[in-house]
């Protein structure tokens, strides 16, 4: 099996802090891959690594079987960013954001003309070509970023925090991009720490704590090790979880019990906690 | 090697034309002030090395503007680099440092040019018309690869834009005013000459300002400034892998 994207013992320290202590994984062609964890889990800092932002202390990345150290500017050339913060030129136009990526990138003219257009229908804003980038809403911000990273027809496109400070109406439409992106054939590695966008867009989530990956699976398999209902409950002003296989066990569990209890589904959250002891936001 | 550059420069290019008619603006001011305080009221009747110190200060403010808008350049990588964050899409892509360096020390070279196009454009107005022939726009082109290339190197180097200032305060604003731009460097003492060799300035001044009267330069002041290139070149190029940590 080729893996588009595959990591070995990174390894990375900021002083005496680790950000990371020895990640492995490994992401199939096509899938989305998500990072699932708190802020300073190291979701920011293994994206930084992969996209050469920051160098590691130690371990391995490919993709599409190039390496970072050995081809990094062929390795370059496999993958789109989208960063957490805006990083467009405000003062220039949408066109002209995206130009300017097109020749880092080594395109054509015609090319670039030709995939702006495409780009632009595809994330709704052809009207505003010519609109400077200081103009555009965050959310027009957000996808016009995903454009940019698209332009070039990378392999891979790495989104750290994609839909972070967006109201839920826009988060929704930027995942909809997102599964677009996945249907086109392109591979996705997500960092987030928003429980349903994992669960949404995930074909696999990596659950990372304190700089390790403490387990990776299907979104439903790492829920489903925990149950399928859960029950909420206040004990001593703090809300405690219990976890059932099916509802009836847990209306059962309810009608023996006294005080006021919620009962919902088991999301990644709960299986978060389970495995970690911490909760992601 | 350098595939990539033109993205570099081509940015800068649109930024520049976005905001052209206030650079222009930006650039008149200063020399003209100089050009009225020292050039025309203070200096009337002034004869420096046989001309009249309005044709002295011409050349001096050329040169000088080579090297500010030349190094300018740094201010312009750290409003990317801390405030829009740009820096981070360059160093994503599959470019190389030098290539990096390329773009940049060319668009700082490029706003040089048209800054001192401003100057001479105001020297006309004074009626000063000079011999521009190529040595004049060699020096020129020189000093200002010097210093944009010296400009790349230190943007990487500083962490916030007060460091910047602070860069400018301590190396340019001195160098602009003891470089042989206001004054003759020989009516210094010759311990003060001697320190004053040293600056990349004082030579650029020497030239520019021979050529602009019609007199041939002295070659070491393009050797050392040729020189210099290079090594500021290649301390840009390290200093762009450098922050990548």
């Amino acid at each position: 099996m080729t893996y588009m994207i595959e990591v070995a013992n990174l390894q990375k320290k900021f002083n005496s802090h680790t950000a990371l202590a020895g990640v492995s994984f490994r992401v199939e062609p096509g899938e989305i891959y998500s990072y699932l964890g708190p802020n300073g889990a190291g979701k920011t800092t293994t994206i930084r690594i992969l996209t050469g932002l920051t160098r590691s202390d130690d371990g391995i990345a490919r993709l599409n079987g190039y390496s970072i150290n050995d081809n990094p500017l062929e390795y370059k050339a496999q993958f789109g960013l989208v960063p957490q913060h805006t990083n467009l030129d405000a003062d220039l136009s949408v066109q002209e954001n995206l130009v300017i990526h097109g020749w880092l990138y080594g395109m054509a003219r015609q090319e670039i003309k030709l995939r702006i257009d495409e780009l632009l229908d595809y994330i709704g804003l052809i009207d505003r070509r010519k609109t400077l980038v200081k103009r555009l809403s965050g959310g027009q911000k957000r996808r016009l970023l995903i454009a940019r990273a698209l332009l070039h027809r990378p392999k891979v496109l790495f989104l750290d925090e994609p839909s972070v400070g967006l109201d839920p109406a826009i988060r929704r439409s930027l995942w909809g991009v997102i599964k677009k992106v996945k249907g086109e054939g392109a591979t996705v590695f997500l960092t987030t720490h928003y429980i349903e966008e994992a669960e949404f867009l995930a074909d696999r989530v990596a659950f990372l704590d304190a700089g390790s990956i403490v387990t990776e699976d299907k979104p439903a398999h790492l829920m489903s090790q925990i149950g399928e209902w859960a029950i909420d409950t206040l004990q001593s002003k703090h809300i405690r979880s219990f976890y059932f296989q099916t509802r009836l066990e847990a209306e059962k569990w309810a009608s023996v019990h006294e005080g006021e209890f919620t009962l919902r589904r088991v999301n990644l959250e709960d299986a978060f906690l389970a495995k970690t002891g911490k909760k992601v936001g | 090697m350098i595939r990539g550059w033109s993205a570099i420069y081509f940015r800068e290019m649109l930024i520049l034309r976005r905001r052209f008619f206030k650079l222009i603006s930006a650039w008149s001011v200063s020399p003209l002030l100089y050009l009225i305080a020292f050039g025309y009221a203070m200096g009337k009747g002034v004869v420096v090395q046989g001309h009249t110190y309005l044709e002295f200060l011409i050349p001096g403010l050329v040169a000088m503007t080579s090297m500010t808008q030349s190094f300018a350049i740094g201010s312009e990588i750290n409003i990317a680099r801390f405030y829009w964050h740009i820096f981070e899409e360059f160093q994503a892509a599959p470019i190389s440092n030098t290539a990096y360096v390329f773009g940049e020390v060319l668009a700082g070279m490029t706003r040089a040019l048209l800054a001192g196009c401003v100057i001479l454009v105001l020297g006309a107005l004074f009626g000063v018309v000079l011999s521009y022939n190529p040595l004049f726009w060699l020096a020129f082109l020189l000093n200002s690869l010097v210093f944009a290339a010296l400009a790349v190197g230190l943007a990487m180097l500083i962490k916030s834009h007060a460091d910047q200032a602070m860069m400018t305060s301590f190396v340019i604003t001195p160098m602009a005013f003891l470089g042989g731009t206001f004054f003759p460097v020989e009516h210094l003492p010759e311990w003060a000459q001697k320190i004053l060799w040293f600056l990349p300035l004082t030579h650029a001044s020497d030239a520019i300002r021979a050529s602009a009267f019609g007199v041939m330069p002295e070659a070491g002041n393009y050797l050392i400034l040729a020189g210099l290139a290079p090594l500021f070149i290649v301390f840009a190029v390290i200093s762009v892998n450098k922050a990548r940590n």
